[in-house]
């Protein structure tokens, strides 16, 4: 593999999220000040002692202006980065990148979004001008297409896939109905799921992760420095980007049970922190639930269970709160929300909750111990076929 | 030293019908007549540029060889645009070379047996022209034109013939009677047409009919029993009934012309329906074409061996009684711009790029593919670097809008912008390699299954700041030919 990785060279020592949901009395700007503050209230540090700041944000702002006119930086380096959802971890990723070269003694990673502006449903990307010729469909029909291929290449009937994409949408209710900055903060009982309204092929309202505004941040420091600001650092052990060839929708060998890319990525992460069973070492991942099938699938490409057996697990329980491994325990993109440029960052954001154990008692896991001190965050952008995908594993050791 | 004159007539023709029907009970009038008639009804995503583009398209490919094209004429009474060629974009669907002459003939009912006159004109100077006819019809919600409208095309090769493309009809006489009256008008950017008192039309018409069928038929040499099919057409339908009854025609020769089950296609009509008779006809079979419009215009063909062997693959009544859908009232009203529907919370769509479109002409207009030279991969769009072998700039390109595919996957999506939802996408295994993903039409989305086959139809996607965009969708395959799989 092309990357050397920079396990354990950089920490992260404070992070802020504020809530996600529709938030009609924030602006783009109040969300990054009230993100960025309570990270830096968290290491009694003030904006100024930042060195450099990475924003991401897909569309709610350009260049690093959104961000130094809204903290009021002073003659700061500020870079904003795009990489569709997984916007939020590619600001993580050139932060930790920038500390570990010893440019930055502290670098902040920010991420935004504020979609409900829009007044449309769903997610409104604008493109550069083009020959119309590309296919104008939404995300969840794109999506959509997992579903029909996991059936027929695991010879499960539609009924039982319905039930297992429930099943993993309940399971994001449940979680983030313990989590107070969660968008949906309540339990949906499975027949409400499996009854709602389709949105595209066979995903209901319910499959669909939540269109909102918020924001996240974090504070990355080198390992050897974590201690100055806090007792509880969480350490990057990984930290992987791929880019597909975006071939996917136009080569007749891809099947829609997989995204490459999540492989290549994960494959890449584990290398870097040593991490062989994933299963068993990670105490928790944050993955992108973008849409339920898509979360099914993922539990395959990461390498958790074997391929073919993920929608057993999810039915047996093995991803929920109290199961072996617990996926998305904050409620993931479906319960918490997806503003984009956030996203990547309030994954993190429960890793590091949950790992110091500062999660609300209610949602704290019991998986992390001796052997178990890893967590995992997975970010998708792009549709089947045609994505990039993120994958860092953090520790607390 | 004396050389044998070439026959002149039609060499290739084929006429397109869109999918859908209006059953005639309805439209809501206040009376339920209990009517079966129906009338064609171009989908939501076509219009006359597109389907003028499928008609060519059957047009070329019925020969075994593709007949050569040195100018394409378009004629319809409602372009897609004015001020700019439409023809073009039939030009670039059909990939015609750009020597060749692509003009409208654009604004009246009569334009269409205009533009098959000229064509007949200049094939004796030698020339073979593609004339391409397309109209769709409507009027006021509740009007008599609405009803008896029809939407179709029709695609004529007429030149001289020659070995690689024989002469199937030979045109024996065209005669015309041209006269100033007001029976049917419409002010441009109007919606509907307006027409006078019925029996002031029949009284000019009718005289003016008799008298151009007469000189044609001298101007032939030839009897009226001898007429083995006369086709007449023309908007004003009481005119067009007495020229029948009153041809002196032997009454089998009579052709019927589907006004209750398509409709008059306007400017089509007489290209729609000489090509049903071209369909029927045996070889020496005499057909007379007498149009009724500000004026009146007849035409005499003759039917040669060649007839036999080279009829359009798909007929016109392989169409009628094909597969069609029959669309509601508000639909109809909808897809004709008469009925104005809440939009869906999403963006409108990007209007098509000019130079983004012009670069992408090949592909946007001609489904052109590319194909790797050093491993054969096929690339929808087409590529500059290999997704199989990566290899940079060693592509040919290919012509991929007569394959046929499979569906590999769809979805459904109810979320997406369209005037006829749900949308349906699929991913279609194009046959000799290739993978294309587009928009689904001319279907319901329940009807939809993988490994259903599909063809490729050229049609209008949006039209946004009044830029209609242009590019290929697919459609269940049994729609036009019932292939051999």
């Amino acid at each position: 593999m092309a990357s050397n990785g920079i396990a354990g060279r950089v920490a992260i020592v404070g992070m802020g999220c504020t809530a996600f949901g529709e938030l009609w009395d924030k602006s783009i700007a109040d969300l990054l000040v009230d993100s960025a503050t309570e990270a830096l209230d968290a290491v009694s540090m003030t904006p100024n002692d930042v060195d450099a700041y990475w924003l991401g944000t897909m569309g709610s702002g350009f260049s690093g202006l959104t961000l130094s006119r809204a903290l009021q930086l002073q003659n700061k380096p500020v870079t904003r980065v795009e990489n569709y959802c997984a916007t939020g971890s590619e600001a993580l990723r050139n932060a930790c990148y920038a500390v570990a070269s010893g440019a930055y003694d502290v670098a902040m990673a920010i991420g935004v979004e504020k979609l409900k502006d829009s007044g449309f449903s769903g997610l409104a990307i604008s493109n550069p001008p083009s020959d119309g010729t590309e296919l104008d469909w939404t995300g969840p029909a794109a999506f959509s297409l997992l579903a029909p291929a996991y059936q027929s290449a695991y010879g499960i009937s539609a009924e039982q896939l319905k039930a297992v994409l429930s099943r993993i949408a309940y399971k994001n209710h449940f979680n983030g109905a313990r989590n107070p900055r969660a968008q949906f903060r309540k339990e949906v009982p499975l027949e409400t799921i499996g009854n709602a309204p389709l949105i595209a092929g066979a995903l209901g309202v319910f499959d669909c992760s939540g269109v909102s505004d918020g924001s996240a941040a974090a504070i990355i420091v080198r390992s050897e420095d974590a201690f100055d600001y806090t007792n509880k650092p969480l350490y990057v052990k990984g930290l992987s980007m791929v880019a597909g060839a975006g071939s996917g929708l136009r080569d007749r060998w891809y099947d829609f049970t997989t995204f490459p890319e999540v492989v290549a990525s994960a494959q890449d992460a584990y290398r870097q922190a040593g991490v062989t069973d994933p299963r068993t070492e990670l105490a928790m991942a944050e993955v992108h639930d973008c849409f339920t099938p898509t979360e099914l699938v993922l539990m395959e490409d990461l390498g958790f269970v074997e391929r073919g057996t993920a929608w057993k697990e999810v039915l047996a329980g093995t991803f929920d709160l109290d199961g072996q491994l617990p996926v998305n325990p904050d409620g993931g993109l479906k319960a918490f929300g997806h503003p984009i440029g956030a996203s990547g960052l309030r994954m993190l954001f429960e890793c590091w909750l949950q790992l110091r154990g500062e999660a609300p008692a209610d949602r704290q896991i019991a998986t992390i111990g001796e052997e178990r001190k890893l967590a995992l965050t997975h970010n998708l952008g792009g549709t089947p076929g045609d994505c990039v995908s993120f994958v860092s594993v953090v520790g607390i050791d | 030293m004396a050389t044998e004159v070439p026959q002149i007539g039609i060499l290739s023709y084929a006429a397109y019908l869109p999918h859908w029907r209006l059953r005639h009970r309805e439209i809501s009038t206040g009376q339920n007549s209990g009517s079966s008639a129906t009338r064609s009804v171009a989908s939501y995503d076509e219009d006359t540029t597109t389907m003028a583009v499928q008609a060519a398209r059957l047009a070329l490919e019925a020969s075994p060889r593709r007949p050569l094209v040195q100018q394409l004429y378009f004629s319809t009474v409602e372009p897609a645009y004015i001020d700019r060629t439409n023809a073009t974009a039939i030009h670039a669907a059909l990939g015609l070379p750009p020597s060749v002459l692509a003009a409208d003939m654009l604004g009246s009912i009569r334009s269409g047996v205009s533009a098959l006159a000229a064509a007949t004109a200049v094939a004796s100077g030698g020339l073979s022209t593609l004339v391409t006819l397309s109209d769709t019809r409507s009027g006021l919600p509740g009007s008599a034109d609405e009803r008896s409208g029809g939407d179709a095309a029709v695609a004529f090769v007429i030149g001289p013939g020659s070995d690689r493309a024989p002469v199937l009809a030979e045109h024996i006489t065209t005669k015309h009677m041209t006269a100033e009256f007001l029976d049917r008008w419409r002010a441009p950017g109007s919606s509907h047409s307006q027409t006078w008192e019925d029996r002031f039309g029949e009284n000019n018409y009718l005289p003016l009919a008799l008298d151009v069928f007469s000189d044609a038929l001298i101007a032939a040499g030839l009897g009226r029993d001898q007429i083995d099919a006369l086709v007449v057409c023309g908007s004003h339908d009481r005119a067009v009934k007495r020229l029948r009854a009153q041809s002196g025609v032997r009454a089998e020769a009579i052709v019927e012309d589907f006004s209750r089950i398509i409709g008059n296609p306007g400017t089509a009509q007489p290209g729609v329906l000489l090509a049903d008779a071209l369909d029927r006809a045996e070889p020496g079979h005499l057909i007379a074409v007498v149009t009724l419009a500000d004026g009146a215009s007849a035409s005499i063909w003759r039917t040669t061996d060649a007839i036999s062997g080279r009829r359009a693959n798909v007929t016109v009544s392989d169409q009628i009684s094909g597969a069609s859908a029959a669309v509601g009232y508000t639909t109809f009203l909808t897809w004709k711009g008469q009925l104005r529907r809440d939009p869906p919370r999403r963006p409108d769509p990007a209007p098509s790029n000019p130079p983004s479109s012009a670069r992408s002409t090949d592909w946007k207009f001609g489904l052109v593919a590319s194909q790797c030279l050093r491993c054969g991969m096929r690339h929808l769009p087409p590529t500059r670097v290999c997704w199989q072998c990566r290899t940079a700039d060693r592509m040919t390109t290919e012509r991929v809008s007569s394959a046929n595919g499979t569906i590999a996957t769809f979805s459904v999506d109810h979320l997406a912008h369209t005037p006829h939802p749900p949308l349906v996408v699929a991913v279609i295994d194009l046959d000799g390699g290739g993978r294309f993903s587009c928009e689904m039409t001319d279907v319901e989305a329940a009807e939809v299954a993988v490994g259903d086959r599909v063809e490729m139809t050229f049609r209008r996607l949006t039209t946004t700041a009044g830029i209609h965009n242009y590019f290929w969708k697919a459609r269940p395959a049994s729609r036009i030919v019932s292939e051999e799989v």
